[in-house]
């Protein structure tokens, strides 16, 4: 019948197993995957992201230098950080706060010249392979 | 006698996803009952021919919020299947460690819900408390709690260090300790014993004829159960399903309560017979051809069907989730029971209404 | 790959479910794939001891198909379904949702495959919806 009752014994003995949140909060662990950050004095603007991200919420303009990434579209999945060759992307390892609205982030880069140099390059070959 | 007709569902306090049932009450013995679906339809099967096949694991990771990894492992391995890659077998006892946490957790909410929808909060909270500790190890190694999205085609994301295994095991003795203390309240409880014994009684032909899989069917004495195919590297480890014979369920709860055990056991043995070297290959190629692929899954028997023609996305991906094979076997269990048990046993098949309805 | 797959044709397929289920086989799940624009192709997978058996049924669109419901009264849920998604309508259904169970009575045009029109066992239909679903 009281089969229960040692264990509300021990519990009322030992510590709480509940956290005073959000006064006392736990550090994050290493490694965690939480807000994306992107170093845009980095970034190249490949666009290897924006194909491969799952949920489709980067866009990467290439002649502009520019960089967008719907904050509320995002899964953190991570596969975008993982693959970025210039390794300007990065998460953080605290989750995104909440906010009152939906937010697009917007960043504005200096593409790289010769990559645009690279680009006419191989659009000349391509033309010079289709006569 | 008057009939009434009686709407369980879709919004209730027992159920973690939306079903709809439409019972037909004769003096507080149910005698018809009707289900509906269709609540959390999503259409990620079709979603399948939009997005090419390494972006569909982390669509079929979302299908299920409780067992995703299992979904993405066996899309995975369909996959690698139809492009013959073969999987470094450090990676194959990884994806069976994170797997057997995802069961153990799984299992650790079923138990806190089951114990919820007798009323017995207290239970509930504690084996919620321990189920903590298993996200918390989730967390730690993989950088999510739930959806840990570790699963690659031609391996997995992350490793394991030694000094994390020793932490995983430790945390894992922690958590069989709990549980073993909180054995008897739950298996051997005065009021637990009257609220689920006897209740809901699924024969063994029955179950097998309606198609029954995973601790439903092996609570009722079929000894079903994928890990004996031996996919990934389940053949290199000591298993055994564990059954019972009574069909009602109390079994039903001791199958997955001792599946906890045995699973925290298939991880001490995977962490000791790991072996070294490198967790993914290189992925070139696209796959052709179809395919299927099961596994099993914290409910069940999961079942996918691949078709690809050579192109960047799928032609075809058909998913079947254990709980979809399962309400069959509950429709037939319902009829007969009394209205205050209805909760209880309609818990007891494990529902989760967003595989089933993808 | 797939072993095992026997093709059946639409007078054999409920003879050859009730032999199948004779022997002992398990019922797992029915799939559904489009073909090219005119076929349609079912599949049924049966278990027995993890071992998978499958016969894969082709149908041209505006066929309809005998449901194995009466063999394997499991299969309502999943024959419905495909009602749902692909058009296809299935003969002798023991629990008959008439295409609500996924979806909304408005919807006109199936998701899987758009070329198909929604059919309501016992309705024709309509040449409005015809032209939607050429429009999608």
């Amino acid at each position: 019948m009281f089969k229960m009752t040692p264990n509300v014994i021990r519990n009322l003995l030992h510590k709480k197993a509940t956290r005073r949140y959000p006064r006392v909060t736990r550090p994050a662990f290493e490694d965690v995957r939480g807000a994306l950050f992107n170093d845009v004095t980095k970034c190249t603007f490949c666009g290897a992201c924006a194909m491969k991200c799952p949920s489709q919420c980067i866009t990467v303009d290439r002649k502009d230098g520019k960089w967008t990434y719907e904050l509320f579209a995002c899964v953190f999945c991570g596969i975008c950080a993982d693959i970025c060759p210039a390794e300007s992307l990065h998460q953080q390892g605290e989750y995104r706060l909440p906010l009152p609205g939906r937010e697009t982030i917007t960043l504005q880069g200096k593409p790289k010249h010769n990559i645009e140099k690279t680009t006419k390059i191989s659009k000349e070959k391509n033309d010079d392979s289709k006569d | 006698m008057t009939k009434t007709i009686i709407p369980f569902g879709p919004q209730h306090p027992v159920l973690p996803e939306p079903l709809h049932l439409t019972l037909t009450v004769e003096d507080e013995i149910i005698t018809e009952v009707f289900p509906a679906l269709g609540f959390v339809h999503r259409g990620l099967e079709e979603l399948a021919i939009r997005r090419d096949f390494q972006q569909m694991i982390q669509v079929v990771e979302r299908v299920c919020g409780i067992c995703s990894m299992i979904h993405a492992m066996c899309y995975c391995q369909g996959v690698e299947e139809l492009m013959e890659i073969e999987v470094p077998p450090r990676a194959k006892m990884l994806r069976i460690i994170w797997s057997e946490l995802h069961r153990i957790q799984s299992h650790l909410l079923w138990l806190g819900l089951f114990a919820d929808s007798f009323g017995f909060e207290s239970l509930f909270m504690q084996l919620w408390k321990i189920r903590e500790k298993v996200l918390d190890i989730n967390e730690a190694t993989t950088g999510n709690r739930v959806i840990v999205s570790v699963n690659l085609i031609g391996g997995v994301r992350r490793d394991l260090s030694a000094e994390q295994m020793k932490w995983i095991l430790s945390h894992l003795s922690w958590v069989e300790e709990e549980i073993g203390r909180l054995e008897t309240t739950l298996l051997s409880d005065y009021t637990v014993k009257k609220r689920t014994v006897g209740k809901g009684v699924l024969t063994r032909e029955k179950a097998f004829e309606l198609g029954a899989v995973g601790p439903t069917a092996r609570g009722s004495g079929v000894a079903q159960d994928m890990r004996l195919l031996g996919y990934s590297a389940f053949d290199r480890l000591d298993f055994e399903p564990v059954v019972e014979t009574d069909g009602d369920c109390y079994a039903r709860s001791r199958v997955r309560f001792h599946e906890v055990r045995r699973s925290i056991d298939i991880v001490r043995q995977a962490a000791s017979k790991i072996p070294g070297g490198e967790i993914r290959i290189k992925v070139k190629g696209r796959p052709e051809g179809e395919t299927f692929s099961r596994i099993e899954q914290p409910r069940g028997e999961l079942f996918y069907y691949i078709k690809t023609n050579g192109s960047k996305n799928l032609e075809r991906l058909r998913i079947r989730t254990p709980t979809f094979a399962n309400i069959p076997a509950l429709l037939s269990i319902l009829p007969g029971m009394w209205l205050s048990d209805v909760p209880v046993v309609v818990l007891s098949i494990d529902p989760c209404i967003s595989c089933t309805e993808r | 790959m797939l072993h095992d797959v026997t093709c059946v044709s639409l007078e054999a397929l409920v003879g050859e479910v009730a032999k199948i289920k004779v022997h002992g086989y398990r019922f797992v799940t029915l799939t559904g794939v489009e073909r090219d624009a005119d076929t349609f192709d079912i599949f049924y997978h049966f278990d027995k001891n993890l071992t998978l058996k499958h016969f894969k049924l082709s149908v041209s669109k505006g066929v309809s198909v005998p449901s194995i419901t009466p063999v394997y009264f499991a299969a309502f849920l999943v024959e419905n379904e495909i009602q749902d998604l692909f058009g296809i309508i299935f003969d002798g259904l023991v629990v008959d949702y008439e295409r609500t169970l996924y979806l909304e009575p408005e919807t006109k045009v199936t998701p899987f495959c758009r070329c198909t029109v929604i059919r309501t066992p016992g309705v024709e239909p309509t040449p409005d919806a015809a032209a939607a679903s050429e429009d999608n």
